[in-house]
């Protein structure tokens, strides 16, 4: 299992998308792909803009599938910062299920 | 190029500013200002500054009228005056009061919007969840210019309190491609204002037409912006090329509402008889007697953040897990 402790990286407000970028493909991936569990801590962190959230897990959920949810988890974030996940996850899927999954 | 400061120019009437801009002649900048009182959004500041780093990166001439009007100290502080001319010769009275404002600050870099934003909250003296919303929109407006822009000039960026209203107001201008140029990279706008139109829906992207957008980009920023806003009951304005949309007040006695088309917000389109606005620029005031906070704010965002397609089989969608 992998902890990453978000505020080491963003400070308290996650904003810079190179860096949520950074953290996507060098810790949250390859953790990911050998199967192992990831979360990641939002202590500290009192806000993050739906941009950071979005280049920090978006292509991961879509190149390991929305089952990738199952092994990726979010701790310690406050209700706004849970509202933004939820927003990117949703829309994420969006783009995921296709018209004839609805069906 | 030519431009008047005129003696008032907010977002609800900044015809009074667009309106005296002439910028067919582009072998230089002549700027006159009212000669009596100015007082002016910083959308007008971050514009006109926009306009002078233009003209001095392209090696021009800024002729400059002197700034007689009595305000004429809060354009000095707001660095605007510095911009135009740098040979001024105006000193700024010790005992006058600083005010709660952002001077115009260039922003080229992630790091320097990184800077800024650290810098910004102190001088503003709000409260933590006032700052929210203002640190939000400054994130992603300036992160659409250093992404999407090609502004050789950056972003410049300012910022007022105005304590009679008790709002926070923005302005950010570049000097890039714009919005038609950029959406257009994966949509087919006509005009401007088509252009604008997209560029304020949520999940429309210029860099691409997949649902969800890319790794980097999903089309959300101006639509969180648009929306804060919106729900702060007060103006928002973006103006590129030749037009402009400009998000009117909502009264107090009703209740807000969030669309994904702005042609459904109370709001003004205007393409016709602006000048053209080479870049992009962008003015939003935010009370700070905002009574919904930002919690709610992001709820009713996401309740509005549906694309026209799939949003029926939401239980089929697997959710984050929360520890």
């Amino acid at each position: 299992m992998k902890e990453i402790l978000l505020y080491k990286y963003s400070s308290d407000f996650a904003e810079n998308k190179d860096i949520a970028r950074k953290l996507r493909l060098e810790d949250i991936e390859p953790e990911l792909k050998v199967n192992n569990v990831v979360t990641i801590d939002f202590e500290g962190v009192t806000s993050a803009t739906q941009s950071f959230i979005h280049a920090l897990i978006s292509q991961t959920i879509r190149d390991f599938g929305v089952d990738v949810l199952e092994k990726l988890t979010f701790k310690n974030c406050n209700e706004k910062i849970q509202t933004v996940i939820e927003i990117v996850v949703e829309y994420v899927q969006d783009g995921i299920f296709t018209e004839d999954d609805i069906v | 190029m030519k431009l008047h400061i005129p003696n008032s120019a907010f977002l609800g009437n900044i015809e009074s500013f667009t309106n005296c801009f002439d910028p067919s002649d582009d072998s230089g900048l002549r700027v006159s200002s009212n000669q009596s009182w100015i007082s002016v959004h910083p959308l007008v500041i971050s514009m006109t500054i926009a306009l002078a780093e233009e003209i001095k990166l392209q090696k021009k001439l800024i002729e400059c009228d002197a700034f007689n009007a009595k305000s004429r100290s809060y354009l000095l502080r707001m660095g605007l005056i510095d911009a135009l001319d740098s040979n001024h010769g105006i000193q700024i009275d010790e005992h006058e009061s600083s005010g709660r404002f952002i001077k115009a600050r260039k922003i080229n870099t992630s790091d320097q919007l990184n800077q800024f934003i650290t810098d910004m909250v102190p001088l503003l003296h709000t409260s933590p969840e006032q700052a929210y919303p203002i640190k939000y929109v400054m994130s992603e407006l300036v992160r659409n210019v250093l992404e999407h822009s090609n502004s050789r000039i950056g972003a410049i960026v300012s910022a007022q309190y105005f304590k009679k209203t008790n709002r926070i107001s923005i302005g950010v201008a570049d000097r890039g491609i714009g919005i038609k140029t950029a959406i257009n990279k994966s949509y087919a706008a006509k005009t401007d204002e088509d252009a604008i139109d997209l560029a304020l829906r949520p999940g429309i992207t210029g860099t691409t037409t997949k649902i969800g957008g890319t790794e980097f980009n999903a089309g959300a920023g101006l639509f969180f912006t648009k929306s804060i806003a919106k729900v702060s009951r007060d103006f928002f304005l973006i103006y590129s090329g030749d037009s402009f949309f400009k998000l009117l007040k909502t009264s107090p006695h009703k209740s807000v509402e969030l669309f994904a088309s702005p042609r459904l917000d109370k709001a003004n389109f205007k393409s016709i008889g602006l000048p053209i606005w080479q870049g992009t620029a962008v003015g939003i005031d935010i009370s700070m007697d905002i009574n919904q906070d930002f919690q709610d704010l992001l709820s009713m965002i996401r309740n509005a953040y549906q694309l026209d397609v799939k949003k029926a089989n939401k239980e089929k969608y697997r959710k984050p897990k929360f520890v």
